[in-house]
């Protein structure tokens, strides 16, 4: 544990709430939307404190932890290692971006809109950098009632049904998580993350728990047979609502699994992980396949997301190093991108009215700077080699590979799915007859001023990944050893497998 | 005797007699409450504060003062406190019966100010008749309605059996246990082969708490009685009876030895009574009817603590009570303002809260949320005490089920935040002006008081186990 000189994860989590604060003495829309800017880039400007975080530990760092109920033995309990820092910061970058993309398509209700998403960004942060259990939890369903509400008072005609949905759904999925956490407390004996960790539970106690974790992060993903609210909210959502529900908010399943259900349950998670590999390999082709039958562009990025996500749950349950390396890189890349395509599918829907491609043909000749991004976004959503999408995606495949032949096999139509369903809208939207878009204008400045910084972190993290490997590997280096050294089946199998490739067929 | 111990008492009378004189002095004229009862309910919560940290045993050890009574006692003092602000000047009673409608408040508020102290089960009966037959005329009270009569008769029906199936038992616990004290009574064995008639006794004396509880199976009153009588009548009992009958139970709540019969019996009635509550409530339409099967839900959820047994679940219920006054009058509070000429609500009533009042669709958002259970409120960790302490104490499929439940009571609260945040109709806007006029300064400021409080112990929990255990 390094202990923080200053509390920042606590200011980082606050910041916004006083934010709110000020969103009350704000008179005009104008006012309210330069304010939550300007809190925004503030907030991303702390943030840059996280820029001392020290590599080559595996500790937690910035730790603040003070008693929070003492009676229950509760703890305010925070801090960052080389997973969460990587997920605060995609908060961080989503949250300026958020506001600029919701400048001009939110008109009603502006005030009440900021301080949602306010609400939202400061308990995500939260969940992020939470170290007691309750905290978690606590932060995990305050999440709840400020997405339901964006969703439903300013996304699209059925927004309500969709806001229903996604809230019924999340919460009937975490439900049980509270009985999970009281249990863990009374077997481990606190509800300190880092001791919990450290603690081995019976396998018996184990496997429940996991199958409760399981059931609440895999919705949230969501993960195959739970996605059914997937469409509908994504499709529904206003695109600010949308970006953070795909960047941000669908990045907390999988760090639930990476944070608690690996480092505290493994024989339960190694037991179970044909399962959450099958559900994850049917995410990705089914997602796959579904993205590529829509005919609207927000549901095609929902579904892509889906096979998205389906590939970093898969990585994280081969237990190998590439595995999980590329499931964290995918995460924050499939933020980074998948945030774009829905804020491009918002520029978008600002000049056409209409999220379907039939209403939006024939662009490239008219808006050239647009149909350059969105190529270019789109390329990155396939995993072309040089976008960052590719290093996760590779990575993922590698280890894949690595654990069994088939599985990798079986992962890789994937893959080629990304590339035909984001390549038929981009043809069709470029070159589609007739054009839709003879009196559009092309990118305004505030546009570029928010894409540019996407497109440059997608060439960034595509070409030079290693910064991103050097922060995140020793926290991973650990996780996968205390994996391996209580799971010792998984790698003696591995080893095995290593030496007689002959065998490689067998499943 | 030290008279300091019963202060709060002393002053809840000294209400009751001031009412009981200015209802003789007045006669058919309207007296004029507003000047002093809010004030002197003010005062009364300021006196049970005071005299939180009193200890000592009254009256031949049948009255018990320690922490838990003093913290329930300022509990119901501050609902009667909220009652009585919420309550004066409802549109719904004649000016000429506000003397008597408040003097049987007071009186009831007294009644179970006792309830909270007594340890013997003579004084814990006559404490109980004190509130519940002061409780009865209240129902009726509502200018010219019918229904109201009806709740009122279904109220004492259901009332008086349940009282008088508890004496019943109480006759067959002092014949099986040859004492009426319940500081004895918990360290007796109550297995059902050492003495099947006390068990028995026992499951029937506690069903004239479960009554006030609204708990299952007695619990069929609640949603009727919370639709026919008036809006501000029905804030008042969701709220008070129920912190008495908790206030007892918690006594008993020792002898709940995991594995005995009755600690099973009431383990299962919990988790019937959430479960009931909440499919129930699922489908109502009037905003009250949905409070009273909430009310049923949430009976289930006091009783997941004191099964437990345990001091922890003393406190976590304890503290769930003290939670459920305040999301509940949170609730009411913005009905009762809502609701100018006192007719009863319908969720369509509600659509375009938002605009025509924000402030208060913010109060009962907060209030319906706390009432799901959800962060950061006093609700989530009212639910997350009881359920911690009810682990590992041989009923764990109750924690199970008490959580799930928080997802099943997730759609019929939220409907209300739904119905208040939707656009209203445009006809409707005629109505949503003249209600701009009652959405005074002064009610906005209750309301953000309660939400406050809401938010404030689901954040700092910490203080309220600061008065419970020192």
């Amino acid at each position: 544990m390094i202990e923080a000189h200053f509390p920042i994860l606590t200011c980082l989590i606050l910041l916004p709430l006083l934010g709110c604060a000020g969103v009350l003495f704000m008179k005009t829309p104008v006012a309210v939307r330069r304010w939550a800017l300007g809190v925004s880039l503030a907030e991303m400007f702390m943030g840059l404190f996280l820029l001392q975080f020290k590599m080559g530990t595996a500790d937690f760092q910035f730790v603040e932890s003070i008693p929070w109920v003492p009676t229950w033995g509760l703890r305010y309990f925070l801090g960052l290692d080389g997973i969460s820092v990587f997920m605060v910061a995609l908060t961080l970058l989503m949250f300026p971006f958020c506001i600029i993309c919701s400048w001009t398509s939110i008109i009603n209700r502006v005030r009440e809109f900021h301080i949602c998403l306010f609400v939202l960004i400061s308990a995500l942060i939260g969940v992020f950098s939470a170290l007691d259990l309750v905290l978690f939890y606590l932060f995990w369903e305050a999440i709840l009632i400020p997405t339901y509400l964006l969703i439903s008072l300013w996304g699209g005609p059925q927004s309500d049904h969709a806001a229903l949905k996604f809230i019924l759904y999340t919460l009937a999925g975490s439900a049980l998580l509270l009985v999970a956490v009281i249990a863990f407390r009374m077997e481990g004996g606190s509800f300190s993350i880092p001791a919990l960790m450290a603690h081995s539970f019976s396998v018996n106690f184990q496997q429940w728990t996991f199958l409760i974790m399981a059931l609440a992060f895999a919705v949230k993903v969501p993960l195959f047979p739970f996605h059914t609210w997937l469409p509908a909210a994504y499709g529904q959502a206003p695109i600010a609502g949308s970006i953070l529900l795909s960047a941000v908010m669908a990045k907390m399943g999988a760090y639930g699994f990476l944070r608690l259900a690996l480092p505290m349950t493994p024989e339960a998670a190694h037991c179970f992980a044909p399962l959450l590999i099958a559900m994850s390999v049917c995410s990705i082709l089914y997602g796959g396949l579904l993205a590529f039958a829509q005919s609207n562009l927000k549901k095609i990025i929902a579904y892509s997301s889906l096979g998205h996500m389906g590939f970093v749950i898969l990585g994280i349950f081969l237990f190998n190093i590439n595995g999980v390396q590329g499931a964290l890189i995918q995460m924050v890349n499939h933020g980074i991108t998948t945030g774009a395509l829905f804020a491009m599918v918002g520029i978008l829907y600002q000049r056409s009215g209409n999220h379907e491609i039939s209403g939006n043909l024939g662009l490239g000749k008219f808006v050239p700077a647009f149909m350059g991004f969105w190529g270019f976004f789109a390329f990155a959503g396939f995993a072309f080699p040089g976008t960052n999408n590719f290093v996760g995606e590779f990575l993922i495949l590698a280890g894949a590979f690595e654990r069994n032949l088939w599985l990798g096999a079986v992962a890789v139509p994937g893959a080629l799915l990304a590339a035909a369903y984001m390549l038929r809208p981009t043809q069709k939207m470029t070159w589609g007859e007739p054009s839709n878009a003879r009196d559009w204008r092309d990118m305004s400045g505030r546009e570029w001023a928010c894409m540019l910084p996407m497109a440059f972190l997608v060439l960034y993290l595509g070409l030079a990944p290693t910064l991103c490997l050097k922060v995140m590997n020793p926290t991973l280096n650990h996780l996968i050893s205390a994996f391996q050294s209580r799971v010792p089946v998984t790698l003696s199998m591995d080893k095995n497998f290593h030496s007689k490739p002959e065998r490689g067929g067998r499943p | 005797m030290k008279v300091q111990l019963i202060f709060p008492e002393l002053f809840q009378l000294l209400i009751v007699a001031g009412l009981f004189l200015q209802s003789i002095v007045q006669g058919d004229r309207a007296a004029p409450l507003k000047k002093w009862l809010p004030w002197a309910a003010g005062l009364s919560v300021l006196v049970s504060l005071a005299s939180l940290g009193q200890n000592g045993l009254l009256f031949g050890q049948t009255y018990q003062v320690d922490r838990l009574s003093q913290f329930f006692k300022m509990t119901v003092s501050f609902g009667f406190f909220l009652a009585v602000i919420n309550g004066v000047g409802q549109p719904l009673l004649e000016k000429e019966k506000q003397c008597d409608y408040f003097l049987f408040m007071a009186l009831s508020a007294w009644g179970l100010m006792l309830l909270c102290s007594t340890v013997e089960l003579i004084s814990i009966y006559l404490a109980l008749e004190l509130a519940s037959f002061s409780f009865f005329p209240l129902v009726p009270l509502r200018t010219k309605s019918l229904s109201a009569a009806e709740a009122a008769i279904k109220y004492m029906f259901i009332g008086g059996v349940a009282t008088t199936v508890g004496l019943f038992g109480f006759s067959y616990i002092l014949a099986a246990q040859h004492t009426t004290d319940l500081n004895q009574l918990v360290h007796i064995s109550w297995s059902w082969s050492h003495s099947p008639m006390a068990v028995l006794g026992l499951t029937l004396f506690l069903s004239g708490l479960l009554f006030k509880l609204a708990f299952f199976p007695f619990h069929f009153w609640a949603p009727d009685v919370y639709e026919g009588a008036g809006n501000e009548t029905a804030a008042y009992i969701a709220v008070l009876p129920k912190v008495g009958a908790v206030a007892v139970l918690l006594r008993f709540s020792p002898l709940l030895k995991p594995g005995l019969e009755i600690t099973t019996i009431l383990a299962v009635l919990a988790a019937v009574s959430m479960t009931y509550g909440n499919l129930a409530a699922l489908v109502q339409k009037d905003v009250k009817r949905i409070l009273g099967y909430s009310a049923i839900a949430h009976a289930g959820y006091l009783m997941v603590g004191v099964v437990a047994g345990t001091p922890m679940g003393v406190a976590a219920t304890a503290f769930y009570a003290f939670a459920y006054v305040l999301m509940t009058f949170a609730c009411f509070w913005v009905i009762c303002r809502e609701s100018q000429d006192g007719r009863n609500l319908k969720l369509e009533d509600l659509k375009g809260l938002s605009s025509r009042a924000p402030g208060l669709a913010l109060v009962l958002a907060v209030g319906a949320v706390a009432l799901v259970g959800l962060p950061p409120t006093a609700g989530f960790m009212g639910k997350f005490f009881l359920l911690s302490a009810a682990w590992n104490r041989g009923c764990n499929w109750l924690v199970v089920i008490a959580a799930a439940n928080v997802a099943i009571g997730l759609f019929y609260y939220l409907n209300l935040v739904r119905y208040a945040y939707t656009k209203q109709s445009p006809e409707a806007s005629e109505k949503a002006f003249n209600a701009q006029g009652r959405s005074s300064v002064l009610s906005l400021s209750g309301g953000l008081f309660l939400a406050g409080l809401v938010i404030l112990f689901g954040i700092l929990p910490e203080l309220v186990f600061k008065m419970l255990m020192p």
